[in-house]
């Protein structure tokens, strides 16, 4: 897994799935739902993120409910790397399944919205090119490597049953 | 030789589905490990439809049939060709895999479990649905998972964890008047917040063994709400009668999973019931609770009881009881969706249903419905709604310049007596 550089949106506390993949538009594609993330709450968003962009949230980041739009709008608009102080669970999981890489990072309160981010998930660095500061937080666990430098867990699914058969 | 200190039932439960039943193994809080999974409710929202392509896709079949328990209930009844496919699909794979437990239509999968006796306590099972925790109030861990994951485990049966750490939340002494387990839930999501990751909360205490399964099920719903793994209740008698009216036979060990006396706990939180006032979340979030008389004068357009933690028989008792004998205000519309046919049946059989109807309420179709504005009863822009539901995130029941209120159905019930929020306790008496 590469490290990324991207400009930052910068969200606060509780961003919940129904913002992230709204329900009036489950039936629809991903196309669809990916140009409606986070329109409750930013509709800027989804017209104007860029391929490696960072997306940083405060608190509980991703909260509410199973569906795994959520995290694949983020997939689908190529969001580099979340760093946020903490996540809804399943939101956490269903990231790194889609092979969207997360951060655990306490000082979110230090990025601004725009600042340029560069971001190593394996290693756990963060630097913001903006304001010149680094940081070093928990790397991605170990134990999901495996999984993540796969690609995520279809890849990963894909290597194990391929080595099952063999 | 250092004592081992004792376990909780959620511990006992992650060690045998991890292998590591033998007390020398140690086991962290945090520490990963791979589950073996006795049950996984797929929906057809998040299952078939999206973990068939990639089942397809990985040239892979079903792990084990029997142990998978499929239901339909958020596109159920199908509005638009768009969702009939979805219904279509999610037959077919019952067909093609041979899904025994598939419940089409019947009601919400979370209840489909509990009514059919599919849960034992011990088991590892978990669900494509944050709703899952549900069923830990059968004494089971149940958790939700994405449909990505619930893809790996349709195929190889296993998921991977954080072993997580138990709150242990008691309640003791009785509920007054128009005060419920939703009552219950609305507080504690502001009182613990709702980023509990790696936590299961624990419930126990009088008021809860005194709560019948159904009550007990809106405890471990909205565990979910608290950002919990999940929610659990140590087994009971309670919890073998509900088994064997599912038509099953508790497990021989079914009552010896429950908490060691000297189980360590992160923390343990203690309330009186007889506290407890009515709460009423306000939007746009379950933890923005309060007091319903904090909330009084709300004018309402649409009061909704629904989905899988507000529409149980239980819910739908409370709500006749404050609507026997009267009507619902003119101007505010009321509309009932209840969580499965046997509630409906057995709301029919005993007069809850007539007192429903005849106080002027608008029955729906048993499935998820507005809950998740995926059924009939979403909302309009600048509209105001008290709901019986779990959730009241922008956006959550349809219009994003919405307005939804949570209650017990008590609460929902008085207000749309009264086209207003009041304490429902005022028509208890």
């Amino acid at each position: 897994m590469n490290s990324t550089t991207g400009k930052a949106w910068v969200y606060g506390d509780n961003v919940n799935t129904d913002v992230m993949a709204p329900g009036l538009y489950f039936k629809d594609s991903m196309d669809v739902m990916a140009a409606h993330c986070l329109e409750a709450i930013d509709p800027e968003f989804a017209p104007n993120v860029q391929p490696g962009d960072v997306v940083v949230g405060a608190e509980n980041f991703g909260v509410g409910s199973a569906r795994e739009q959520a995290a694949m709008a983020f997939a689908y608009h190529k969001v580099g790397v979340i760093l946020a102080g903490s996540y809804g669970r399943i939101f956490y999981r269903n990231a790194l399944n889609f092979g969207v890489p997360l951060l655990k990072f306490p000082q979110y309160g230090e990025i601004s919205k725009g600042d340029e981010l560069q971001v190593d998930p394996v290693a756990g660095t963060i630097e913001n090119r903006t304001t010149g500061m680094k940081y070093q937080v928990e790397p991605l666990p170990e134990f999901l490597l495996d999984m993540i430098n796969a690609g995520g867990l279809m890849p990963w699914l894909h290597q194990r049953l391929q080595e099952t058969s063999e | 030789m250092a004592r081992m200190s004792g376990l909780t039932i959620t511990d006992k439960i992650i060690r045998k589905a991890a292998g590591k039943e033998n007390l020398r193994d140690s086991l962290r809080v945090g520490e990963i490990v791979t589950c073996d999974v006795d049950l996984a409710l797929l929906l057809d929202s998040g299952g078939p439809r999206r973990i068939w392509p990639r089942l397809k896709e990985l040239n892979a079949g079903v792990w084990d049939p029997d142990k998978i328990v499929l239901c339909t209930d958020h596109f159920v009844p199908a509005v638009d060709a768009a969702s009939a496919a979805i219904l279509k699909l999610t037959r077919e794979f019952a067909a093609e895999f041979g899904i025994k437990n598939f419940f089409d239509m019947q009601g919400i999968g979370h209840l489909m479990l509990a009514e059919n006796g599919l849960l034992q306590p011990g088991m590892f099972t978990v669900g494509g649905d944050s709703h899952s925790t549900m069923g830990g109030a059968f004494g089971c861990y149940m958790s939700g998972f994405g449909a990505i994951e619930m893809t790996g485990v349709t195929v190889t049966g296993q998921i991977w964890l954080p072993v997580p750490e138990t709150i242990r939340i008691n309640w003791n002494g009785d509920f007054g008047a128009g005060v419920s387990a939703k009552d219950i839930m609305l507080k504690l999501c502001r009182e613990l917040g709702m980023n509990n990751g790696g936590k299961v909360l624990e419930f126990g205490g009088t008021t809860v063994s005194a709560m019948d399964m159904q009550e007990r099920g809106t405890l471990c719903n909205m565990a979910a709400e608290i950002g919990a793994e999940t929610g659990i209740v140590e087994p009971d008698e309670t919890t073998m009668s509900a088994i064997r009216a599912g038509g099953n036979e508790p497990a021989a060990d079914a009552l010896d999973w429950c908490s060691d006396a000297d189980a360590v706990y992160s923390s343990v939180h203690e309330f009186n019931a007889a506290d407890l006032v009515p709460q009423i979340a306000a939007p746009h979030t379950p933890a923005n609770s309060g007091a319903a008389d904090d909330y009084r004068g709300v004018k309402i357009d649409q009061a909704y009881v629904g989905s899988c933690v507000g529409a149980k028989h239980s819910d739908l008792t409370m709500l006749a009881e404050v609507l026997r004998g009267r009507k619902v205000s003119s101007g505010t519309r009321l509309m009932v969706a209840p969580a499965s046919n046997r509630v409906m049946t057995e709301a029919a059989a005993d007069g809850t249903l007539a007192a429903i109807t005849e106080a002027g309420a608008i029955m729906l179709p048993t499935g998820c419905g507005a809950c998740a504005a995926l059924g009939a009863g979403v909302l309009a822009d600048g509209e105001v709604c008290i709901s019986t539901t779990n959730r009241n995130f922008k956006g959550r029941m349809g219009s994003n310049e919405a307005s939804v209120y949570l209650g017990s159905p008590y609460s929902v019930a008085a207000a749309a007596v009264a086209g207003e929020i009041i304490d429902p306790r005022e028509l208890l008496s």
